[in-house]
């Protein structure tokens, strides 16, 4: 019912205090459908805690937060979010380590997910097939009964990515997504976001600048809990701004 | 290349054991007839109270997958299980003393005795109905499912997790095992309920009866443990296991991770209630120590023993730590916590995979590889999960 001009994301004066520290500071942030942002800034300029408002683990203390200009995020719980259509990648890759990786998917396969329903679930072909493009996808096809604790940390990566992918949200939160990748994954990595992006917003936190070159989007970067600068790669990296920040740690 | 979903470990090690475990099955079920059908001259005769020492551990084995159900596959460390089966337990006590009618001592064909010696004039409301053997079935499995759906559902919500929950667990069976002792509250005080006659109008004392209940348990026993095996087989088996290992991140895949820990915890309750119910019958008497926290901890001690996270393990726990139990008592009762403690000790130690560890099966339980002290730690679920992000 939403129209296509609202924004799939809407932060505007969100504030986040820990024991009187801020982690975010009035930040405002806006996502539009089917865009691809990246999001850089240094250690502990709130980045995560940014995912931790809108997916629901953390609550403000100030601001407003709307998913699709409709759901308060503030107010909703994770599971209630995730349903939405909010998915997420966390910083340090976590995966269900005593499942394997077929089942990792399966687990995250966009389905009913009250208990019952849960119970009596079959696995259909359709299902099944959507479940083995996505491990040719993420090339752990191979890997498809194995334990996903015997994963190395990039797979892992992939995984938590292809878990993303099966739950099939509107906007994805992927934090950062290569570490402890080689260089090829990385450039895998930002293609396979390229593609996703354009049908569903996602938004990307990465350190590594050669990837988000690659990724060739819209920039923002946080510093202390609010935006610092916003634009291209080739912007941002030559405000003065940026450039004291990161060359004045 | 063929992904096969619900492979599950749980269902590779059952199918490993199938042929011992059928074997063991034939002879469970072969037993009695030594005890019916086998002169007491022979040396092949199984006294009575051999049959129903076995039956009794038929009983505990059901307690047992329970608590795996819920500790072994959820994570959810429930120090207060003998609450659950006490409750079952009371309501099968209930019915058994409806059922002695007017041969109690006082002849009150309405009352039992120990409300004739209450000088109570009339029966409590909630003793209606007992004399009908359905409807006692039917609280063998609302009571227990009911208390843990109300004492689940304020826990779960809150989200508290880890030693706190074992640690209410434990004040709940506590507060249960303080309110039965009271002689108002109509259950008999610290007495309890006994001298039972008859069951469905069979006569309790006789060894057909024996056999008859030995027989229910052993049938209740297969069908739990098959009821338990598809439960953790299925989707909804390996959110469960997601959930024990990683409880936030299944919440980010948008599961309610509070009914799901419902779900397991009610259905795990109404086991143990099952298994409470066809005990009372067996040993004659239900009391308020069957609520007794110490209960509780000596069946999470089965189920830690014979392999958390493995069905199988849980079942066999109970048998030997019941058999050792029985066996050591009649030498030297006194020790017989100590050794217990020293048992649970060796094993969280040695054998962090219980005994079926020890048969090199794989268990559905949490990877625990290295012998090391942090081990009871990781087995009593004090360890709070990874955190999720790392902070600096
Ligand atoms: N739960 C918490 N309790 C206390 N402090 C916190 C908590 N979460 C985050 N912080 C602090 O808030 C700040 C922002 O943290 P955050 O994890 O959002 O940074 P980040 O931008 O993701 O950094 P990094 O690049 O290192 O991942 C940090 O100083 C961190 O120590
Ligand atoms: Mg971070």
């Amino acid at each position: 019912m939403n129209k296509p001009s609202q924004p799939v994301l809407y932060l505007d004066d969100v504030t986040v205090s820990f024991d009187g520290f801020k982690a975010l500071n009035g930040l405002s942030f806006v996502v539009e459908p089917g865009e691809l942002r990246t999001i850089i800034g240094p250690n502990g300029a709130g980045k995560t805690t940014m995912m931790d408002v809108i997916t629901g683990k953390t609550r403000p203390d100030k601001g407003t937060a709307f998913f699709k200009g409709v759901h308060d995020l503030t107010k909703l719980d994770e599971e209630t979010i995730a349903n939405l259509g909010i998915g997420r990648k966390f910083q340090r890759p976590t995966v269900f380590d005593n499942h394997t990786v077929s089942e990792n998917l399966e687990l995250a396969l966009k389905a009913d997910r009250r208990a019952f329903r849960t119970l009596f679930a079959r696995i259909g072909a359709a299902q099944n097939e959507r479940i083995e493009a996505v491990m040719e996808q993420i090339g752990l096809a191979e890997r498809a009964r194995d334990l996903a604790g015997s994963l190395s940390h990039g797979q892992r990566q992939w995984l938590e990515i292809g878990m993303l992918l099966m739950q099939d949200p509107e906007l994805l939160l992927v934090d950062e997504p290569v570490a402890g990748m080689t260089d090829h994954e990385t450039e895998q990595t930002a293609a396979l976001l390229k593609q996703i992006a354009g049908a569903r917003s996602v938004v990307v936190v990465e350190h590594d600048m050669e990837f988000v070159r690659a990724l060739a989007t819209k920039v923002t970067v946080l510093h202390e809990g609010s935006v610092l600068s916003e634009g291209t790669v080739d912007h941002v990296q030559n405000d003065p701004k940026v450039i004291e920040v990161y060359l004045g740690r | 290349m063929s992904a096969r979903l619900n492979q599950s470990l749980g269902r590779a090690l059952v199918s490993g054991a199938r042929p011992y475990i059928l074997a063991v099955i034939v002879i469970l079920a072969l037993l009695p007839l030594l005890n019916l059908a086998v002169p007491p001259s022979s040396p092949f005769y199984l006294p009575d109270f051999a049959i129903k020492l076995i039956g009794k551990w038929l009983c505990f084995a059901i307690l047992a997958l329970a608590i795996d159900l819920v500790w072994g596959y959820v994570g959810i460390l429930s120090l207060g299980h003998g609450a659950f089966f006490a409750l079952g337990g009371y309501a099968m006590g209930m019915y058994l003393m409806r059922a002695i009618g007017d041969r109690g001592h006082y002849k009150n064909p309405l009352l039992p005795d120990f409300m004739v010696f209450l000088n109570w004039k009339e029966l409590p409301w909630y003793w209606h109905g007992f004399d009908n053997f359905l409807f006692a079935l039917l609280m063998v499995l609302l009571i227990p499912g009911l208390l843990a759906f109300v004492f689940g559902w304020l826990a779960f919500r809150s989200r508290i997790t880890g030693v706190y929950l074992s640690i209410i667990t434990q004040a709940m069976t506590f507060a249960l095992m303080l309110a039965f002792f009271r002689n108002d509250m109509g259950f008999g005080g610290n007495n309890g309920l006994t001298d039972f006659k008859d069951i469905l109008g069979f006569n309790l004392h006789t060894d057909g009866t024996r056999a008859g209940l030995y027989w229910a348990s052993l049938a209740m026993l297969i069908a739990t443990f098959l009821l338990c095996r598809w439960v953790v087989g299925s989707k909804l088996g390996r959110v469960l296991t997601a959930v024990r290992d990683a409880e936030s991140r299944v919440r980010f895949l948008g599961y309610s991770v509070t009914n799901y820990k419902l779900f397991a915890f009610v259905l795990s309750a109404m086991i143990a209630g099952v298994a409470g119910a066809l005990y009372v019958p067996q040993v004659g008497i239900i009391n308020p120590s069957e609520f007794s926290p110490a209960a509780s901890i000596e069946a999470v001690i089965w189920v830690a023993v014979g392999g958390r996270g493995s069905l199988v393990g849980a079942i066999l726990g109970a048998f030997a730590v019941n058999g050792a139990k029985s066996w050591l008592t009649s030498y030297a009762p006194e020790l017989w916590l100590f050794i217990l403690g020293g048992i649970f000790v060796a094993v969280t130690l040695f054998l962090p995979r219980g005994i079926v560890g020890l048969f090199g099966q794989k268990s559905d339980g949490p990877r625990i590889s290295k012998p090391s002290l942090a081990n009871l730690s990781k087995m009593l679920g004090t360890v709070p999960p990874a955190p999720k992000e790392q902070r600096p």
